[in-house]
């Protein structure tokens, strides 16, 4: 089973166009606040229309400007999950699960599923409830249950839990996961939270200013990342213009570095990427150590952030240590810092950030 | 005191009914005029979205005695349209009770409207979404999602079209004239007996208008009140 989606869409202030195939598990689309990721997720279940393109599911035609194919939403089978939830206010829990269900004629049919649904998704209690009498995990229950009812073959995750305070969340995100894992068609999960992404996904796709990248592996976003959008959205803190200088090493001006790197082929390398974490104090004599000013030492939570100004940079490197290895680091000091090579990304431009 | 008991028992209490069956009728046509085009403003484009609801907005804003020279403009009998309604279908608007019904609708629309038009905005956009997504019907969406959503609203909007209708007087005093016992509002007949400089009578009817209006209002914001439980104070 695959999602096709392959559509153009004027908005204010930018075009949407987005390409992309998910097939069956979570694909993720990941992008900043305002690149086009819910209006994607509106297009696909048919409450907004795209200006053009085509949107196929298992080969199954949802949309087809050219063939003027634009099914309701209610013939997609697409589920979707909002943000905030959307239950109806006015309706029981049993109602709501009922509205999923709106397809099923036969009463009694759907009676049963919805004993069944109440039972999988442990609501046996909660039926003559409204949705303001329950808790957050109870009415993310009630909305999953409420979306798998009526068996849609792809379900749309629109930041289900981006109004989560973050104890609440972990629980209900490992809820989720366990639900997704058992949906057997295609999951679409839209996410600004690189972590979340990572933890959910097995596939990405990256949207950046409403133009989609490729879709990679989760796993290669984080550790290959091919462009310089791709790396910052991943959570990379050290970006900055590069030249490939031949024999496998990049010179960074803003750094004023040349660095090993592990890469032969540089053509398309307009910058590089270094995780903060991989930053870390050295040897004089080490690979790509470089001596650097320590601008500033900031405490974080469990790490300990050194802002590194390697000799005649203009830019500033970010550099996340544990608090044990960071100490004795003082603002002031100077210090050799590495830049592993393995650590060493070499990314192209996907246009405008 | 003794006046007030012979005035009460000498009292001509047409004006009343007259009143009462106008603001019903008037409340009714409205009520489904006002959804309606309310739904149909909310789905145009911005530009004429803004002309439309200009012009059904200005029997609020304009005074009644303007809306009824266009009344009369449309309807008077050596008009075209007044003239094509009563030859083909004998309908007389001009000086009838009918006139009554028009001119009170005409002005308590924009009330109507207005009030669907800002509850129906005010309906969370998900929740349409999600009924479409779920494959609900659009009109099981609307009679399910967003009327119990937009209730209230819609509600106080029908209840005060009735107390303006029920009240209206400039432009029903030129359209409809103010015929005993046929036309004649309370409003109009606290106008005329003012005029005559019986202004005992006129208080008993300023006394029943003012009643019938504050049990109105109040009935207003007790249903609302029973409606906004979740509301919380500022």
């Amino acid at each position: 089973m695959a999602l096709e989606v392959d559509i153009r869409k004027q908005l204010n202030g930018f075009t949407l166009d987005v390409a992309f195939t998910a097939g069956t598990g979570v694909t993720a689309l990941l992008g900043a606040s305002g690149s086009g990721k819910s209006m994607t997720l509106r297009c696909i279940a048919g409450v907004e229309r795209p200006d053009e393109g085509k949107i196929v599911l298992d080969g199954r035609v949802l949309y087809d400007s050219e063939k003027k194919i634009d099914l309701p939403p209610r013939k997609r089978r697409v589920g979707y999950l909002f943000q905030r939830y959307a239950l109806f206010p006015n309706m029981t829990v049993l109602q709501n699960i009922g509205a999923g269900l709106s397809l099923e004629r036969d009463a009694a049919v759907r009676k049963e599923k919805q004993r069944s649904l109440l039972k999988r998704f442990h609501l046996e209690g909660l039926e003559s409830r409204y949705p303001r009498e329950l808790s957050g995990g109870q009415m993310q229950r009630v909305a999953l249950c409420r979306m798998l009812a009526g068996e849609p073959e792809a379900i749309l995750l629109d930041e289900p839990f981006a109004a989560l305070d973050s104890y609440l969340r972990w629980q209900l995100e490992r809820e989720v996961r366990n639900t997704l894992s058992e949906f057997s068609g295609v999951s679409l999960l839209v996410s600004h939270d690189r972590g979340e992404v990572y933890r959910m996904s097995g596939r990405v796709c990256v949207l950046n200013a409403g133009t989609s990248e490729p879709v990679v592996d989760t796993s290669e976003l984080f550790e290959r990342p091919k462009t310089l959008q791709s790396a910052l959205i991943s959570g990379c803190k050290n970006c900055a213009r590069a030249e490939f200088s031949g024999k496998g090493t990049v010179r960074v001006p803003e750094w004023n570095l040349e660095l090993a790197c592990n890469s032969a082929d540089g053509e398309a390398v307009t910058h590089v990427g270094v995780r903060a974490h991989y930053i870390l104090p050295c040897a004089p004599d080490a690979e790509n150590a470089a001596r650097c000013h320590i601008v500033d030492v900031t405490d974080d939570v469990f790490s300990r952030v050194l802002t590194l100004l390697p000799q005649g940079a203009s830019e500033p490197l970010r550099s996340e240590l544990d608090k044990e290895t960071a100490k004795g680091f003082r603002a002031g000091d100077d210090a050799y810092f590495a830049l592993p090579k393995e650590a060493v990304m070499l990314l192209g431009d996907a246009g405008e950030t | 005191m003794e006046q007030l008991v012979e005035i009460l028992k000498s009292l001509d209490f047409s004006p009343l009914w007259i009143s009462l069956k106008t603001g019903l009728v008037a409340t009714v046509l409205c009520f489904f005029l006002g959804i309606w085009t309310a739904r149909w403003v909310m789905r145009m484009k911005k530009r004429p979205k803004a002309l439309v609801d200009g012009l059904l907005t200005l029997p609020m804003v304009l005074p009644p005695t303007v809306a009824g020279f266009f009344l009369l403009l449309i309807f008077s009998m050596r008009r075209p349209v007044g003239e094509f309604l009563y030859a083909t279908f004998s309908i007389k608007v001009v000086q009838s009770w009918l006139g009554c019904i028009v001119a009170a609708s005409v002005i308590a629309f924009p009330l109507m409207y207005r009030n669907a038009r800002a509850a129906f905005e005010q309906v969370d956009i998900e929740l349409i979404y999600a009924g479409r997504t779920l494959g609900m019907s659009e009109r099981r969406i609307f009679w399910r999602v967003v009327l119990p959503s937009a209730g209230p609203g819609v509600a106080s909007g029908t209840i005060l079209t009735f107390a303006r209708a029920l009240g209206e007087y400039g432009a029903t005093s030129m359209l409809a004239g103010n015929i005993a016992g046929k036309t004649g509002t309370i409003s109009q007949r606290i106008a005329m007996v003012i005029q005559n400089g019986d202004y005992t009578t006129a208080g008993v009817w300023v006394a029943v208008i003012l009643v019938i209006s504050f049990a109105i209002v109040f009935l207003m914001n007790v249903f609302a009140d029973s409606r906004l439980k979740n509301v919380k104070r500022w």
